[in-house]
């Protein structure tokens, strides 16, 4: 089966994701980060379907469900990150420590 | 003897029961205590601070007392006490409580509210802007309350507790400018003399009642009319005992001595307790328990007489010597008292009586005109006064009344009752006595004279400018007036008025018969004695006292060697009663003083020192240090804990994220070795 493959480009994806998640300081990088490792998810159960092909589809089905879910999160990620550089000229992570002790 | 009996009783036959107006005069014993309740709780409110509750209840009493007392001059109103038990002494000896009906208890009951009332309303005006006013009228309704109390009184028991409420109330009264010691002193001292005295009251009461079985007082007379053996063993005794109480209220020698003292309450309170209230107390009783005294104590009788005559005698002379206005009265009524004594121990019920009516109403006019003059004056001293007629004319006109009816003269009230009281003495065959009152008579209207010239007459020595008295006060001395002049008619020997008789029937109306000597016609030998001896007093002091002297040592004092200092000293009784208080409780005082210091107070210091130490321990350690310690310990550890911990929390979301996958990592790892 040619799985493997499948599941290595998505584990390289997922990687790759929390490396931005980590590193990046641009909040709208940081959300395609995210974006990235959703991505990864979502190729894992794809592949996941494909090789076990249940008869309800679920690995179909969560796929779709996590795109929704994704495409929600970012259309608020990006409202909040548009509010705060407005407010602050600024969408670095670093300087945003506002809900600190 | 036999002639009285057969008097009394014919009266008695065809007495009346007084109707609705008798089942009703209860509300006289209780009213006044009503107003005293109601005066506490809301006089401070009222316009005339609780006066109106005061005067309303006396007014109520008056009515009710004008009309038991017009039944009785027409028909005579004796019933059976009404009483209600309140409880079992045992031995078969209940307690109740009541009020009697008879010709006695109606002559005082008019005589305590009529004066009272009047003198309620002329305090009105007297203590106007005073302090406490509204405790004063409250006090003062305890007094009157008291004594209708006793005067009510249809067995002992009910007399002690009205004789010493009014024990009470005149202590408060007395003592009401307390802010000045010497005031509560003379509070203090009327209050121990009197219950000194009051001791063989009590013990008297005890005696003749458990000899008898019932503390009623028909009872009582009745026994002794009958000679009841178990009385008659006790009867001296008991009858000591009776009178030694009596002594003390009605300031017999040598009880007398608190009542100068008395003077320091206002002077209403003077005026009602040496007219009506308090001092008759002890006259009341031996006119009530009388025929003890007249049928089986007759031993007692001499010695009785021999204290009143020392009374009336030797404290009228005192009254020549005072420079306080009220102390001249006050002297003047110990001595009035003595002749009271004097005549109800020598068997003159009729005329004790009468004189005690009459003086009511002419010692209350006089006190109220010196109430009336120290008003204006602002001072007790006669040497401040002088020359006031010109600037209090009627206080002038009615204390003169006063004077002259105290002085015994034709056609005045004094004048017939004390002439009635000289008669008695004579009948009686008290000779010597008889003399001795009619040179009594002599110094009392010496002595008024001197007041009245000292005061009224001469020129004006004091500071300001005196004024006359407002209404509320001169309409009082008016109405006072009055009877002072007329009263005595009401008992001229041999007379009887159409339709209501004389004061010696009304005062008859008794369940036992007096027995007392009634003079048939006015003896002109003894009137005529009696009035020379009075007017020779006038003219006396007349020419002593009216002509105005410059100094006050000249126009004050008429000394003679030797009596002057001993009347200036009262005898030296006070000093004697201090002697005597000193030697005998002066020890004892040291004694329980020591007690008190060294025993009583080491032992509560002792204990307090070790409450004090025991409870600084626990304050200091356990509280402190133990139990603060762990609540603050605890709340430390927490701080640290928060403080330290809150580091973690730095808003930075890249690193939330990074612990985030941290753990993952972590649980992966775990997941994978596991397996």
């Amino acid at each position: 089966m040619i799985a493997t493959q499948f599941l290595i480009l998505a584990a390289a994806l997922f990687a790759l994701g929390v490396y931005g998640l980590l590193v990046r300081r641009n909040a709208v990088l940081v959300l395609l980060s995210v974006e990235l490792m959703l991505a990864a998810v979502n190729i894992n159960l794809v592949v996941f379907e494909a090789m076990w092909r249940t008869s309800e589809a679920i690995g179909q089905v969560f796929a779709i469900f996590v795109i929704t879910v994704a495409a929600a999160e970012v259309g608020i990620g990006l409202a909040i990150i548009l509010m705060i550089f407005r407010n602050r000229q600024s969408a670095n992570v670093d300087e945003l420590d506002l809900m600190r002790w | 003897m036999t002639h009285s009996f057969l008097f009394a009783a014919e009266e008695i036959a065809h007495a009346g029961d007084g109707g609705w107006w008798a089942d009703t005069a209860g509300i006289m014993l209780v009213s006044p205590f009503v107003a005293f309740l109601a005066i506490l709780a809301f006089g401070k409110r009222l316009r005339y601070n609780g006066a109106e509750f005061a005067i309303g209840a006396l007014a109520i009493n008056t009515l009710w007392a004008l009309v038991l007392f017009f039944m009785n001059m027409t028909e005579g109103v004796l019933r059976e006490p009404f009483t209600f038990k309140v409880g079992d002494i045992g031995s078969g000896l209940v307690f109740e409580l009541g009020w009697a009906v008879d010709g006695l208890s109606i002559m005082m009951y008019l005589l305590v509210n009529l004066v009272g009332l009047l003198v309620f309303i002329y305090a009105v005006g007297y203590m106007e802007g005073d302090r406490r006013v509204p405790w004063f009228f409250a006090a003062f309704s305890l007094f009157a309350g008291s004594m209708l109390l006793l005067v009510g009184a249809p067995n002992l028991i009910q007399l002690i507790i009205g004789w010493e409420g009014v024990g009470l109330a005149s202590y408060l009264l007395i003592g009401f400018y307390w802010e000045d010691h010497e005031n509560v002193n003379a509070g203090n001292k009327a209050f121990m003399v009197n219950k000194l005295a009051d001791v063989g009251l009590l013990l008297g009461a005890v005696l003749v009642g458990v000899a008898l079985g019932t503390f009623d007082f028909a009872a009582l007379n009745t026994a002794a009319t009958e000679g009841h053996a178990g009385l008659s063993a006790v009867a001296i005794a008991g009858g000591a005992l009776l009178f030694f109480g009596a002594m003390g209220k009605s300031a017999q020698f040598p009880f007398h001595i608190w009542l100068p003292d008395a003077m320091a309450g206002p002077t209403p309170v003077s005026a009602l307790m040496h007219a009506a209230t308090m001092v008759t107390a002890g006259i009341y009783l031996m006119a009530r328990t009388f025929p003890l005294y007249q049928q089986m104590a007759t031993d007692l009788r001499p010695w009785m007489v021999a204290i009143g005559t020392i009374t009336l005698f030797a404290m009228g002379l005192l009254a020549l010597v005072a420079d306080d206005i009220k102390k001249v009265l006050a002297y003047s009524t110990v001595s009035q008292l003595g002749y009271m004594m004097t005549a109800v121990a020598a068997g003159g019920y009729t005329a004790g009586l009468f004189h005690l009516f009459t003086h009511a109403f002419f010692k209350a006019l006089l006190f109220l005109g010196a109430g009336s003059v120290i008003h204006a004056v602002h001072s007790n001293n006669m040497s401040d006064m002088g020359g006031l007629r010109k600037y209090m004319p009627r206080t002038y006109a009615t204390f003169v009344i006063g004077a002259l009816a105290l002085a015994g003269i034709f056609p005045l009230s004094g004048f017939w009752s004390k002439d009635e009281i000289l008669a008695t003495l004579g009948h009686e065959g008290y000779t010597a006595v008889m003399w001795i009152a009619i040179a009594g008579a002599f110094v009392t209207a010496f002595y008024m004279t001197r007041a009245v010239a000292l005061t009224f007459h001469g020129t004006y020595k004091g500071h300001g400018h005196p004024h006359e008295s407002p209404a509320v006060m001169t309409v009082p001395l008016i109405a006072l007036a009055i009877p002072s002049v007329l009263a005595g008619l009401l008992n001229i020997p041999g007379v009887e008025w159409p339709g209501i008789g004389n004061f010696t029937e009304w005062l008859a109306v008794r369940v036992v018969p007096m027995g007392d000597h009634h003079a048939e016609a006015i003896d002109f030998f003894l009137a005529g004695v009696g009035t020379l001896a009075a007017v020779a007093g006038i003219v006396l002091g007349w020419l002593i006292f009216a002509p105005d002297r410059d100094t006050q040592q000249e126009r004050d004092r008429f000394e003679v060697p030797v009596l002057y200092p001993l009347f200036r000293r009262k005898y030296y009784m006070d000093d004697l009663a201090m002697g005597i208080s000193r030697f005998t409780m002066g020890p004892f005082a040291r004694f329980v003083n020591w007690t008190n210091t060294y025993i009583i107070d080491g032992i509560v210091n002792g204990v307090g020192g070790v409450v004090y130490h025991l409870a600084r321990f626990i304050y200091g350690g356990v509280d402190q240090r133990g139990i603060d310690g762990i609540v603050n310990g605890l709340s430390a550890v927490a701080d640290a804990a928060g403080s330290g911990l809150r580091k973690l929390q730095t808003g930075r979301v890249q690193q939330y994220a990074a612990s985030f996958v941290m753990g993952a990592i972590v649980l992966v790892i775990v997941f994978v070795l596991v397996r």
